[in-house]
Order: C-alpha cells, then structure tokens, then sequence
C-alpha cells in the first residue's frame, strides 16, 4: 500500500526516484576490552582511511561545486586525520588501555574537543571544536559500519529525504542525481525551498515527519506542484504522476517559448521581471529563464559560504562574473545582510533576544566600516564590467541611508581620485523592508534612486509575526490590505520622485499577488528564476486598466485576505 | 639542527587556513619539526598541535629543524610563512 504525506510545495515539478536518508545515523557504541590490540589498531587505521577517501570525493565535489576556499574545510579536515599526534595517542590507548578503536577515539577528540572548546576568547577556534568533531563522526561511522550521509556522495538518482537542508547541503547538490527532496520543516521562504526553486529541483518542505515515515531506497514519487509525496506508489499512482510530469514538462516548454520575449500585459503595457540569485553561477538559471534582470543579488551568500570575511578580489570577481553574466541587463547587489537568522561563523555577534529586531544588516554595515567599505571597492571594481546597481538592507530612517550612501561616495571619490575607472552611472537604493520606511518613502524618495520592497521581512515587520515560528504562521499575510497599503505608499512615493520600485520578495512572483501588484504600478518584479516564465505567461492575460480598478478595490475596500484573494479571482477570470 | 625565528603579522595569528598550509609544508620533510611558542613546544607536522597554540598577531615564535633535510625543511616553512603573508 502506498502512503501518502503532505507538505508544503516549495518548488515546481514532479520527481520519482529512490528515497536517500540525509538523516545522521546512530552511532552510539559501548566500550569494551580487546586482546588483540595490533587487531584494533589496523581497525582504526582502516576506519581513518575509509573517512579520508570519503573526504577527498567531498572536497572535490566542493572545490567544483562552491569553489577552491569552501573546498578548504573539507582540507583542513583531511589534515586533521592525518595528524600523528592525534592518531598516535589513539593507538596508544587502544595498546595501553586496551580498550575499542571507538573508545579510544572518542576519549582522545574529546580531550581534544574540549581544549579548543575551552579558548573562549578566541570565537574561530571554539568554532575548530566542530571540525573535530565532523572529522570524529566520519571515523567512527567507518568503525561501527553505518553509512554517515553526504551529499556529494551520492552517485545514482535519488530523492533525498532530510529534517531540514543546509546551505552547505544544498549547495553540494549535483543536479544530474538528484531528482527531488523532502524535508521535515521550513516553509516556502527557507533557505532549503528558495535553493530548491534555484535548482530547478522539485520540492516539498515542512512536511512535519518525512524523515520517520519514509526508509531509504524506498521509492518515492515527489509532487512538487501540489506539495504531496508518494511512498511505494503502486502502478496506477506510477502511470499517474508519469503523465501528470509530461504534462509540466509540456507547459514548461509553453513557456520556454517566452524566455526572449519581452513582458508584455494585453493592453500592451511592459514589465521588467527580474531574478533573485544568491551567486553569481545562479546567473545561468537567470538567463536560462528569460530574466531581463537581476533584482537581487544577495552579497551575504558570499561571506556565509566563505571560512574568512570574503577579500575585495574575491569579491569583486563574483560581481564581475553576475554582472558580465547578465550583459548590459541591470544586476542590483544587496550589501551584506547578515543578522537574524543568518549567522556567520567567523563574525561572533552577542546573543540577542529579539535577532530579527537586533543587531543585522546595514546596522553591522555603519557601524563595522571596514568590512562595508571593503565590499562597496569590490562592487565600485565591478560597476565596469556591467550594468550595476547597489541597494542597502533593513533601512529604517533617512540618517541609515545618507550615511551609507556617503560612504559609498567617499569610496567612490577615492576611485576618482587615484584615477581608476568606476562607472558613472550605479544607482544606489535601499530595500523596503521595514515600517517606518515605508511611512515616510515620500521622503527617502528624494534621496534613494530605487526602492526594492522585501515582502517576507515586510510582512514579518508589519504583523509582527516572527515568519519562523508556526504558531504564528497564519498571520504571514502577503494580501492582507494593510500590507497591499504599504505597497501602494511605496510604489506611488517613488513615481512622484521619478523613481523605480521593485520588489524582490517570493509575493513578487506569487499568482494571485501579480495582479494587483500590476494594477498598483509595481516597475520590476523580481522572483525566484523559476517562477519568471510563469509570470511572464500570467502578464500577457491581464490588462493594465483593469488591474487598476482591481487594486483600488482592494486596497480601500476590502478588510481580510480571503475577500482580496476572492477579488483578484474574479478580476482575473 | 637548525631554527629559525619568525614575528607573526596576520591579524588573525595562525589558525585553520594557514595552519593547515604550515602543516602540509612540514610534513614533506623527515625531519622532527617543532614550533614554539611561550616555552611551549609543539609537532609543527600536528595540526591540533599547531592550533593548541593560539598563536596570535604580535607573537614571537620559534620552528626548530633536526634531520637530515633540516635545511630544506626550514627554507620551505618559511617561504610558506611569507606567501600566506603569516609573518616577515
């Protein structure tokens, strides 16, 4: 019998393969005495073999996968095993003790573990006790003969079946494997369902128990289009799920044929539909799907995928490499937005009550200079090579926006100065995420070349609903009149200006959302590469006139969600 | 045996990128290698050795070199030590 669980659909498609656990397995073990401690011995030096060989294939796949410094973790792992320090005090425990490899391994990294753990005034170091124990792991899966899962071991088609999917996971995902995944938790916004829109890889997530309820090599049917997986499907379910993916793959193609064409709505009016990316490789996805922009390029992948704050020449090369990639089309790069709920490991930031209300964003940015001066050289280095924009995060007041933007000024003067070549033409712009912003974008207008709305932090802001706790995940509303209101205040303070608005949220390429956004005059919309073609396909059916009546509606009529959801349905019939 | 002393110039002293590479360079040799810092002697060929350290910006540390290659030893640790900009 087949069973079926529900999740939430995070990316478009339908997938059939195998079930990979990405679950850590157990590896609980007992101590025990050995007699034949030469026996043990070679055990260990087996086991620290077997982990090394698995490390070099992940190392390599990352070196191709995130390049050569993310590659550099998985080397300093290696070196790890390689210690004779290290390996020699685990052997002579084993012969002395005579006590099990696994033992004797663990009370040696323990020791070790808990010397770095111990150097409290040196963040890094602490974090070098996760190496230890990552490496530890590897070993003692090899003596206990469990497999410790990793992504870049897979080497047939799979759907990979996890909790929850790190960056790291996701970036090491080879495409040609896997087909699908399915996580326990997160929502469409989580970091696992953005990648899994990037990807192009069909997605469920927050499914609540996928990770008990399907066994590994078990086959499972992924429908990324209704957010619903079938474990052993029977025959019928099989012949089902294989015409209804025939049938994506058919509408696929129906857009594909609008990748060159411009976005066009039936009354003749032109939008600009832009994508999201997170590295410059994403850029192909963008392009491949018919993006006429990059209306976010979010830096802080770039310092969160690095071991060290990321050079100027690594980071100008990376926004070369978008800006060149998109050719001549606009690539807007989001300075560092680090804080909330993304961290990083070399930037110890105190421990916060409120995260998402902390310490985070443009707020490191003014008050850490250095390192937002070194990423504005990098992007001034880059503003040759393209059409590049620049917009700060989490702007709450005017004095957040001129001060960064005469930093970027200063930074600018001193390229004019040294008479290096630095385009003339960067616009500079902030997101609108916040409130208080959007209360007085009348008034940022005057200062800000562009607006870019960021919805899921809008939302959160306005609600004040944390978007990460389910409790409270009814109130994550992005119809609800009050943020469409919001919307408007925005859009309409920058056309008085003359100024652009864009929105780079996941409600910038949500169906019943483009509607309205149209009517209310929105200039880009900017939405996972994936949802572009879709978007483009739903503009053509809407007339500009109509969707103006439709927002008017909506903004100053309607008082719930569901009577601006049942609107936009009739409207749009 | 031959030694040599280097001033650490990185901000960040010699930690995981730079360890690493110190390491590597090391253990090319046969001969027994130590780093030593504040009367505290460590297997240059160790990373968790090195890392114990905590060899930080400002400091004065010493690598000694006993064997047979002890010269090429010294030679190629100190050329690593300048190429990752760790010490002058």
């Amino acid at each position: 019998m087949s069973e079926m669980l529900k999740g939430i659909a995070a990316s478009d498609g339908i997938a059939t393969a195998k079930a990979y656990m990405l679950v850590q397995p157990d590896l609980s073990f007992s101590e025990s005495s050995v007699e034949d401690t030469e026996a043990e011995t070679k055990r260990l030096d087996d086991a620290v073999e077997a982990a090394k060989a698995d490390l070099k294939i992940i190392k390599e796949k990352a070196a191709t996968n995130l390049g050569a410094e993310e590659a550099e973790v998985f080397e300093a792992h290696l070196t790890i095993l390689s210690d004779p320090e290290l390996l020699g005090n685990i052997k002579d425990k084993i012969v002395n003790d005579k006590v099990n490899a696994e033992e004797a391994l663990k009370e040696v990294t323990d020791g070790f573990i808990a010397m770095f753990e111990g150097m409290t005034d040196n963040a890094y170091m602490k974090e070098r006790a996760g190496d230890i124990r990552d490496v530890t792991k590897r070993v003692l899966s090899h003596l206990l003969g469990v497999t410790l899962p990793n992504p870049a071991l897979i080497n047939e088609e799979v759907v990979i079946v996890a909790h929850d999917l790190t960056p790291s996971d996701t970036a090491q995902l080879d495409r040609n494997f896997v087909k699908g995944f399915i996580t326990d938790i997160g929502g469409r916004t989580s970091h696992s369902a953005i990648m899994s829109r990037t990807l192009e890889i069909p997605a469920i997530v927050g499914s609540g128990n996928a990770t008990t309820a399907i066994k590994e090599d078990q086959t499972v049917i992924i429908d990324g289009i209704e957010g619903e997986a079938i474990i052993e499907p029977s025959n019928q379910e099989l012949k089902k799920y294989e015409d209804k993916a025939s049938d994506f793959v058919k509408q696929k193609a129906e857009w594909k044929e609008l990748k060159d064409a411009k976005t066009l709505t039936a009354n003749g009016k032109q939008f600009i539909l832009g994508a999201n990316i997170g590295t410059p490789k994403d850029v192909v996805g963008a392009t491949d799907n018919g993006a006429e922009a990059v209306g976010l390029f979010r830096s802080e992948f770039l310092y969160m995928d690095a071991s060290e704050f990321p050079s100027e020449d690594d980071q100008f090369e990376a926004y070369k490499q978008a800006v060149e990639g998109m050719n001549g089309k606009q690539v807007v790069v989001r300075t560092m937005d680090i804080g909330g709920d993304k961290e990083l490991p070399y930037l110890p930031l105190p421990e916060e009550m409120n995260p998402f209300l902390g310490y985070r964003a443009i707020r490191i940015s003014l008050d850490k200079q250095d390192i937002f001066r070194t990423q504005l050289r990098a992007l001034l280095r880059a503003s040759n090579y393209g059409r590049l924009a620049i917009m700060f995060p989490m702007i709450a007041t005017i004095k957040e926006f001129k001060d960064a933007k005469a930093i970027f000024e200063e930074e600018k003067a001193k390229f004019v100065k040294a008479g290096k070549p630095v385009s003339d033409d960067i616009e500079v712009g902030m997101m609108m995420e916040i409130p208080a912003a959007a209360m007085i974008a009348d008034k940022l207008a005057k200062y800000s070349d562009f607006f870019s709305i960021g919805t899921n932090d809008l939302i959160q802001y306005t609600m004040a609903a944390d978007r990460g706790n389910e409790r409270v995940s009814y109130l994550y509303q992005p119809y609800n009149p009050s943020i469409l209101r919001l919307i408007k205040n925005i859009i309409d303070a920058s056309h008085a200006e003359g100024k652009w608005t864009g929105m780079c949220g996941e409600m910038a390429g949500d169906q019943i959302a483009v509607p309205i956004l149209a009517g209310l005059g929105l200039d880009e919309f900017s939405m996972s590469a994936t949802s572009i073609l879709k978007t483009r396909s739903l503009m053509k059916k809407l007339d500009t006139e109509k969707m103006k009546k439709l927002a008017e509606k909506a903004v100053s009529e309607c008082e719930t969600t569901e009577e601006v959801i049942s609107l936009v349905k009739e409207f749009t019939k | 045996m031959e030694k040599k002393e280097f001033h650490i110039i990185a901000e960040t002293g010699i930690h995981a990128r730079p360890a690493t590479l110190l390491v590597q360079a090391a253990s090319k040799f046969n001969s027994d290698i130590t780093l030593t810092y504040k009367e505290k002697s460590v297997n240059l060929k160790s990373i968790m050795g090195v890392m114990s350290l905590g060899v930080g910006q400002n400091a004065d540390v010493t690598i000694n070199a006993d064997g047979a290659d002890e010269t090429d030893a010294l030679a190629a640790i100190a050329d690593a030590m300048t190429k990752e900009g760790l010490a002058e």
